[in-house]
């Protein structure tokens, strides 16, 4: 059976790849345990990326990425999020912020397409790890078994681009929260 | 609610395992076939929203498939996936009835628009087929709190204009919930499935906005490595929320109204029209109608906004809401700060509920946030808010009262040197003698 609420998780790992942004990782990890009520661990990754790198799209397969975390940094009863800077995709579409496994234990996010100066604004760097924090939430709430969701607001709105993301709370909506609680 | 679901048909498995993948998190009952045989084996006895299919598959292609569905099922929605080379055929495919198509790799962002489109149709065609019963109730509106007639008429009135199109201005003082009326309207209108986009224009500066709400090319300057669509792009088959109107510069008010005009602009740097179809909702805490008589907004733009308005009254209007606000905040910062629920002591209770409230609900939501933060954790009490005086007091005692406690204090630092404490109080000698003789005051 799936394990899905968060009674049954005592654990969510991250493992970052790449990122030197220590204060993005504390972020990432403290707001993370407050906002599952659960311990969260930080590991760095040693794991090469060259080998998820596609050459025509200039870009990391996130298919394989999200393979590969599942395969050699889960673990039992707990979540595990691959954290990356760098440009995914997957084979359909152009780019991806992250993605999950629906119900399962491993996801994947990355900042890279989170930054503000990649698409010529030259504003406010702070809204970075909100953003960041939000699409972690965000996957690791579909690993937790939820879908988009539809409240205005709720971290589990779908959300294409990084102005999409800015709209929504780093939190669930009380609807998603109790499915998460339950 | 019912799960819409879809059927993919691709050759390529890891195109099929990718699009499963993303139609799941999105809600969607999915199914894949590898081929168009099998897929009209599955739709002999299960029925699809919405069917994805790859133009390009070995033995029956799409093109193919999309006749013999459409044959069967002349309303069934196909979207045709065409690789870069194919288009020519992807017209073809419309001609035969497909419900649009899609060039792979797609953006994220036009596959989730081409689904709600496709979405939109379904709901309509459930409509046709049953009759459906008017949904009176409103939606998402839970986080609405407030059983005053002011709450209840407000929530009349978003009903009756939320399923229109028509343009609505909401005013009210700051943070009496402008916003929070804004989103229960796009929630309960025929656009929600689309985005509602925000702008707040008191926040940015003229040339910031200008890129915010028309976006920019590619290279439109240094620095934007990336094509940005803007807000009112964004905001198509959608909302776009303008909050704080009344800030905008008079150039931004002539672009406006001629965007509302003609539904269509240009991104910055860029010489394409690009046309969106959103609906306009405003806030101001402003009366929008005396700047027009200033001059300092644009009258034709402000009948284009004011089609309706809904007025959101201060929160010392509507005191009985009070309490039902407190326990909601209560609710919902404990939960977010992962304390035990506290309950607020009967004297707090009723100092909220004598206080003005300048800052609306939004100070009320602050001083309970406070309190949680700083109080026991058990009950909140009078001292843990941090509203220093009750305002009972009437305007001419507490002005003299602040006077008269203002000179002592200024004679006392100076020891009663007239001179210069007339100085520092930026008086005459004589005044302020006369003060000190008015309010008895004493070395
Ligand atoms: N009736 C209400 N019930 C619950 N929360 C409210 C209500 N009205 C306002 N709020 C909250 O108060 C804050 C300010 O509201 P907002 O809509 O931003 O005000 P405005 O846009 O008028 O300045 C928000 O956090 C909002 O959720
Ligand atoms: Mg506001
Ligand atoms: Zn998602
Ligand atoms: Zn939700």
């Amino acid at each position: 059976m799936a394990i899905n609420t968060m009674k049954q998780v005592n654990q969510i790992n991250l493992i970052s790849f790449g990122i030197t942004d220590k204060a993005l990782l504390e972020i990432l990890r403290a707001e993370i345990a407050r906002i599952f009520s659960c311990k969260v661990n930080h590991k760095e990754a040693r794991t090469e990326l060259g080998q998820f790198f596609d050459g025509a799209r200039r870009q990391y397969n996130a298919d394989s990425l999200l393979q590969m975390v599942d395969q050699n940094y889960s673990k039992a009863e707990s979540k595990t999020v691959g954290l990356f800077q760098v440009d995914l995709f997957i084979p359909i579409l152009t780019y991806i912020f992250g993605q999950a496994y629906l119900n399962g234990s491993s996801a994947v996010a990355s900042g890279y397409r989170l930054v503000d100066e990649r698409y010529g604004i030259k504003t406010n760097r702070q809204n970075y790890p909100e953003r960041f924090l939000k699409e972690v939430i965000h996957e690791l709430g579909h690993n937790f078994g939820l879908i988009h969701c539809r409240n205005i607001g709720c971290v589990m709105q779908a959300s294409t681009y990084v102005e999409d993301i800015d709209l929504k709370n780093a939190d669930f909506c009380p609807v998603c929260r109790k499915q998460l609680e339950q | 609610m019912k799960k819409n679901s879809i059927l993919i048909v691709d050759d390529e498995a890891s195109v099929r395992d990718s699009l499963y993948n993303w139609f799941l998190e999105d809600g969607f009952e999915v199914s894949c076939a590898e081929d168009a045989s099998k897929a009209l084996k599955i739709l002999d006895h299960e029925h699809f929203d919405i069917i994805l299919a790859d133009i390009k598959m070995p033995g029956m292609d799409g093109l193919e498939l999309l006749r013999r569905i459409k044959q069967i099922k002349p309303d069934a929605i196909i979207i045709i996936i065409t690789a870069f080379a194919t288009v020519d055929t992807a017209v073809q495919a419309l001609k035969d009835g497909a419900f649009d198509y899609v060039t792979k790799p797609f953006d994220p962002d036009d596959l989730s628009h081409l689904i709600r489109n496709a979405l939109r149709q379904v709901s309509l065609k459930e409509e046709n087929e049953t009759l459906r019963e008017r949904v009176s109730a409103l939606e998402q509106v839970e986080d609405i709190i407030g059983e005053s007639q002011a709450v209840k008429k407000m929530l009349t009135e978003v009903e009756q204009v939320a399923q229109s199109n028509t343009s609505v201005i909401i005013t009210g003082e700051s943070g009496t919930g402008k916003e929070l009326i804004a989103k229960a309207i796009h929630a309960n209108s025929l656009r929600k499935f689309f985005p509602l986009v925000s702008v707040h224009c008191g926040a940015l500066t003229e040339s910031l906005l200008e890129s915010e709400l028309f976006g920019h090319e590619k290279g439109a300057f240094t620095g934007a490595v990336y094509t940005r669509k803007g807000r009112f792009e964004m905001a198509d088959n959608g909302t776009i929320f303008l909050d704080e109107i009344a800030t905008i510069s008079s150039k931004m008010q002539v672009e406006l109204l001629r965007v509302l005009e003609s539904k269509s602009f240009v991104r910055v740097g860029g010489n394409k029209t690009i046309t969106s179809d959103f609906r306009v909702i405003c806030a101001t805490n402003r009366d929008l109608k005396k700047m027009v008589n200033e001059g300092s907004f644009r009258e034709d733009l402000y009948y284009r906004l004011n089609v309706v308005n809904i007025n959101v009254p201060p929160l010392r209007e509507r005191k009985d809401d009070i309490p039902l606000l407190v326990n909601y905040f209560i609710a919902k910062y404990c939960k977010s700060m992962s304390r035990p629920l506290v309950n607020m002591e009967a004297a707090a209770m009723k100092r909220l509920q004598d206080y003005d409230f300048p800052g609306n609900v939004r100070e009320l939501e602050n001083i309970i946030e406070r309190a949680i933060v700083v109080g026991n954790g058990k009950e909140i009490k009078l001292r843990d808010l941090p509203l220093s005086k009750p305002v009972t007091l009437s305007k001419t005692e507490s002005l003299n009262d602040l006077e008269k406690q203002h000179i002592a204090q200024v004679l006392t630092k100076y020891s009663w040197n007239i001179s210069r404490a007339a100085q520092a109080l930026g008086i005459d000698r004589v005044t302020l003698y006369n003060k000190i003789k008015k309010y008895d005051l004493k070395q």
